[in-house]
């Protein structure tokens, strides 16, 4: 890097450069951990349930007879053709897992996430704000609490109350039985097939389910926004141009509002980004906790049966997404913010 | 034998005090706010250390009792009594019990687990850090490769692996929870190193001719361990959310070998259908309350540690007439 004329297309072609090792080594960490670690991963998933001779057939059949570095360099070959594996005990290719259990996880974490955001970005700024009144304490204090509060616990509060208590929403599924056999899946993110549709009642239902999981994990995740943009407001209300901007005699909510904050809201983006990783993992918990058919409760379901291809394929899939929303991340910071491209 | 008079001297305090006692100095001087979550998080914290070492004492009866002698089994599901304060569960254990013994449980894991994971995190983060090369880049980039992984999920895979050749006990989950927070430490210490790398002072110890190992040592550590309390404390926090998470899943304490709460939680998600509240709530708000008091101690030990969030007794300069800075702080 470096030189003197740092471009914005420099910068991205860098950082692109950057993620072809990043990606390997994420590759070979999940070759040795999942396939290394156990032996084969046939006989660590079928091991004791078929005898020893179907083993060793379905061994040779896909290949896990070979020598470690034969597998190594064929398995970095088929993910970089995006074929991730297919699973052992139900014969599921990771792909269309990936296709239909990934878009009720998506669906899942994209509402999550704008609660995450109105409900973050509200509290954080009025705390960073005000420090040291009871705005500011009392968003703290629910910034802690709800960081404190592990995801399964408050779901499994709002299931006690809105669904056992209440019995205002439904507290398990995507969608009732009746809609969960009638819907036409075009997507298989169930709030835009009902849109599709134009079916109403259905696209209710489909609604109803979805309040509780992504408000739950929506608010968990606010407590990390509430937390960085309150340190971030504070540390921006005492840079120099906000003392400058006070000195030319601008009004003190001007500066707050027009200065101060959207300064602090930058390093917001990246925060979305580091997010995404703290969202996947508060999804497979509030899948569990919400049987709700995303990926995260099918990878806990497939590490039950001990499937070992599915279990790898699925980690893949999870780190990859990962690094591509860092990358996406960057890019959009290094647009915004010319002092990151250096 | 008199002593002389003059001999009457203050002992010298020993050295390794003065070093603790720059660390946390600032704590004193904190006030407001800070103060207060600083105590509140204390205490809390404190007490659950109390209940963690008593609970022998405290505990009514053993965290996989289900019967006594004299009345037998435990009725199942019982709710909050005489008996049990805090009812019974579906095994007709005790949950008070479960939630004593517990606290052994979740503070033995995260104390094992900090160890770990500092005593990795640190040196390899002060080697890489001043000593930079290829050792440095290629540390980065696995630590980086970790650290952009789900933690959650990293967590899982290692407690899974582990559990087919170490069993699922508090080792297992003590590791699986190291893997994650190892290149949190090694980030900190790493880019503090090479910040501190850079300064005058360590410059002028290089130029008299101090080894490599004896700057590390008595100049760079000592500026970079600032940094270790409160994010230690903060990633207790975390580290009690990731274990009682890896419980809620199975991948965590199993349950012959002691009370977890995550756990717990599992086993109450059936019950809640039928309005049965006490076997998820107390464990929950067990966890809640133990990791609120961490972060309390930990923020408020960052904000009076860390330079740039501290804020001491002095009063504000402000340029503005008196007026208007009453009126900016209301």
């Amino acid at each position: 890097m470096g030189g003197k004329g740092t471009s914005l297309r420099q910068y991205l072609l860098t950082r692109l450069l950057l993620v072809i090792p990043m990606v390997f080594i994420l590759l070979t960490l999940v070759f040795l951990l999942m396939r290394v670690a156990p032996g084969d991963p046939i006989s660590a998933s079928l091991g004791g349930r078929v005898p020893q001779e179907e083993v060793e057939r379905i061994k040779a059949e896909l290949g896990y007879d070979r020598p470690v570095y034969v597998q190594y360099v064929e398995y970095l070959g088929n993910v970089l053709r995006g074929d991730f594996g297919t699973a052992i005990t139900d014969s599921r290719p990771i792909g269309d897992i990936i296709r239909e259990n990934g878009a009720a996880t998506l669906e899942l974490t994209f509402f999550a996430m704008i609660v995450a955001i109105v409900v973050g970005v509200t509290f954080g700024l009025l705390a960073g704000r005000y420090r040291d009144t009871w705005i500011d304490g009392g968003g703290r204090l629910f910034g802690i609490l709800i960081y404190a509060m592990p995801v399964f616990f408050l779901g499994l509060m709002a299931q006690l109350f809105f669904g056992s208590y209440l019995g205002w929403l439904p507290t398990s599924g995507r969608a009732s039985p009746l809609v969960d056999a009638t819907l036409v899946t075009h997507t298989n993110i169930y709030t835009i097939d009902t849109l599709i549709d134009r079916d109403r009642d259905a696209f209710v239902d489909v609604v109803k389910h979805l309040i509780l999981p992504a408000v739950t994990l929506g608010l968990v995740t606010a407590g990390v926004f509430i937390r960085l943009i309150r340190v971030n407001v504070i540390r921006t209300m005492k840079d120099d141009y906000i003392e400058a901007a006070r000195a030319r005699g601008i009004d003190e909510r001007s500066v707050v509002y027009h200065h101060a904050f959207r300064n602090a809201l930058v390093p917001v983006i990246t925060v979305v980004g580091l997010t995404v990783a703290l969202l996947l993992s508060g999804a497979v918990l509030t899948e569990t906790t919400f049987n709700w058919p995303g990926i995260g409760k099918t990878l806990i379901s497939y590490l039950e049966n001990r499937d070992y291809p599915a279990v790898q394929g699925i980690i893949i899939v999870f780190a990859l997404v990962v690094v591509v929303v860092s990358v996406v991340i960057d890019f959009v910071n290094a647009y915004i913010d010319p002092r990151i491209r250096y | 034998m008199t002593i002389p008079a003059q001999v009457e001297r203050v002992p010298p305090r020993p050295r390794r005090l003065v070093a603790v006692r720059r660390v946390f100095a600032p704590i004193g001087d904190a006030r407001g706010m800070t103060r207060w979550m600083l105590w509140v998080g204390a205490g809390i914290t404190l007490a659950f250390i109390l209940v963690a070492l008593l609970a022998p004492v405290l505990a009514p009866y053993e965290f996989d009792q289900f019967r006594t002698p004299e009345e037998g089994r435990f009725v199942q599901l019982e709710a909050p009594s005489r008996d049990h304060l805090m009812g019974t569960n579906v095994q007709s254990t005790d949950v008070l019990s479960r939630i004593i013994w517990g606290t052994q449980t979740e503070l033995k894991v995260v104390l094992i687990s900090l160890f770990l994971s500092i005593s990795f995190g640190v040196p390899l983060g002060l080697l890489s850090g001043y000593f930079g090369g290829k050792l440095d880049r290629v540390l980065v980039l696995v630590m980086d490769a970790l650290f952009v992984f789900p933690f959650l999920l990293l967590a899982i895979v290692i407690a899974f692996l582990l559990a087919d050749k170490v069993g699922q006990g508090i080792f297992t989950a003590a590791i699986a929870i190291t893997v994650v927070y190892v290149p949190l430490y090694f980030r900190v210490v790493r880019n503090h190193t090479i910040s501190i790398r850079e300064e005058p002072f360590v410059e002028a110890a290089r130029a008299l001719g101090a080894k490599p190992f004896t700057i590390i040592r008595k100049y760079v550590f000592f500026n970079v361990v600032q940094n270790v309390p409160p994010l230690a404390t903060l990633n207790a926090a975390d580290a009690i959310l990731t274990l009682a998470a890896l419980g809620f899943l199975g991948y965590g304490i199993q349950p012959t070998e002691g009370a977890e709460w995550g756990y717990d939680i599992q086993r109450a998600v059936s019950d809640a259908a039928s309005g049965i509240w006490w076997t998820g709530l107390f464990p929950g708000l067990a966890i809640v309350l133990l990791v609120t008091g961490l972060t309390l101690l930990g923020e408020s030990l960052n904000e009076t540690i860390n330079p740039v969030l501290r804020k001491r007794r002095y009063e504000k300069v402000s340029l503005a007439p008196p007026g208007v800075a009453e009126a900016e702080m209301e």
